[in-house]
């Protein structure tokens, strides 16, 4: 068999995989797999400006480098089981598709809890589809209660207030996005919702969704009822790793790589790419990771597509071991959020601004005499982040 | 040469751009966006990498 690239998933990962490979010189023929009909687009506008603006895939679509025109595209394909030792991969209609070497790149989906009550007006935000179909359900008569107090909670609320519906946050976290930033900053980006007309209720679970047909409320924990005419739950994601079962593959959270991208343990040439892979970091040591970061997948894809190119002409892949920064943004209100490097593995020290207002907040991890930078957060401040990147960058030297 | 163009009502000044293409796109001292409209053939990959790199998707660029 002639060599064929199967990619499987045709979001940002899947494309910048097919960017690279050909760019590693890569000429055999690439098929590219997604379950949903679109060419590859940018999701972070799902939550802020598309669905404050109103939903236009076409829009949204990431520019394709001219070096993947003969690609092919399989769009509106699910697949639903793979067998690496034999080379094939599994649509939902039977259909198998044979490849030498894979792409694993079928990124996350949301998180639902088992929730018990009404399903029609609870909805997740994954996909075009989810923000069209909670975009029509935005307005100033809306009653937008979030499940989830982490990026996507958070920029829907915000996204949602300007819309003028009403909005309640419910999450178990102390404070909202507690887990990038901390307590002390989480609890001034609640306070600058809070002035927005936000409702958090903190520290609590929804127990049941309430309405007979259609959602009218949500019953929380303390037996509190907040009415709800649409129920977001964005409570975090799972790895798409169903169509691996049975390949003897670390499935554990995401799909174990080594620091080339290459999957751990696959009889044949495999690398995986995007949120979905749990890999090493070397400017962050220690054990492999997922970090659903936007930069990621474009980071993750350099590696991961030179890396198959080399498996695929029979050489060992580039030795350097994958090192990147990982960097989110967030728009909520008037505040540009921007972060680089893992503030997550440190503690914050404020140390410009306010933190009420713009600043920066740098986070440090201490262990023994050693103080080091591992993240910095700012707020309207990204010309002097721009100096912590390239720290953070050195950090491997 | 490769004609760069930003769509200057959706960047954000985030400033991602600047780390991939050093000198093509810089930000001001007030922190905004300031970038060069023709760069030579041998930037091209430092240029896509920029254009990747843009939260916004806000770079585009043509070849000529």
């Amino acid at each position: 068999m002639k060599d064929q690239v199967v990619i499987v998933g045709a979001g940002l990962g899947g494309l910048r995989a097919a960017e690279s490979l050909r760019g590693a010189g890569y000429d055999g023929h690439i098929v590219v797999i997604g379950d949903e009909p679109h060419l590859p687009y940018n999701r972070p506008p799902l939550s802020k400006e598309a669905l404050a603006g109103g939903v236009n895939v076409e829009d949204l679509h990431f520019r394709r480098r001219p070096t993947i025109d003969d690609v092919e595209w399989r769009l509106g394909a699910k697949v639903v089981s793979s067998d690496l030792e034999a080379g094939i991969v599994r649509l939902e209609d039977g259909s198998e598709i044979p490849f030498t070497g894979l792409v694993i790149a079928s990124g996350i989906r949301p998180r639902q809890l088992p929730i018990p009550g009404p399903t029609t007006g609870r909805v997740l935000l994954r996909n075009a589809d989810d923000a069209a179909y909670l975009r029509d359900r935005l307005g100033p008569d809306t009653h937008l209660v979030i499940l989830g107090a982490g990026f996507i909670g958070c920029e829907v609320a915000a996204t949602a207030r300007k819309l003028g519906a009403e909005v309640d946050v419910v999450a178990l976290d102390p404070e909202p996005l507690v887990r990038p930033l901390g307590e002390e900053f989480g609890a001034a980006m609640r306070r600058h919702h809070e002035a927005n007309g936000v409702r958090f209720h903190l520290g609590r679970t929804v127990q049941e969704v309430l309405g007979d047909d259609h959602v009218t409320g949500v019953r929380l924990d303390d037996g509190t009822e907040l009415p709800a005419t649409v129920v977001l739950e964005a409570i975090g994601s799972v790895p798409n790793v169903e169509w691996l079962d049975g390949n003897d593959l670390d499935l554990s959270n995401g799909i174990l790589v080594d620091d080339s991208m290459r999957v751990v343990d696959s009889p044949v040439p495999a690398v995986a790419v995007g949120d979905i892979a749990r890999h090493p970091n070397a400017l962050f040591p220690g054990e492999p990771m997922r970090v659903e970061h936007w930069n990621m997948p474009t980071e993750i894809g350099r590696h991961a597509g030179k890396t198959l190119a080399a498996l695929l002409a029979g050489a060992e892949p580039d030795p350097t071991p994958f090192a990147a920064v990982p960097s989110f943004w967030s728009d909520q209100y008037d505040l540009n959020i921007q972060s680089f490097g893992m503030p997550g593995l440190g503690d914050p020290v404020l140390v410009d601004g306010d933190i009420d207002g713009d600043c920066i907040v740098e986070y440090r991890k201490h262990s023994g005499e050693k103080d080091e930078l591992v993240g910095v957060v700012g707020i309207n401040r990204s010309k002097d982040l721009l100096p912590y990147r390239k720290t953070l960058q050195s950090r491997q030297q | 040469m490769i004609t760069i163009s930003v769509d200057m009502d959706a960047c954000e000044n985030y400033g991602q751009c600047c780390f991939e293409a050093e000198v093509l796109f810089r930000l001001d001292d007030d922190g905004k966006l300031v970038f060069t409209a023709q760069a030579p053939d041998d930037r091209l990959a430092d240029i896509e990498a920029a254009a990747d790199a843009c939260p916004m998707q806000a770079i585009s660029l043509m070849e000529s």
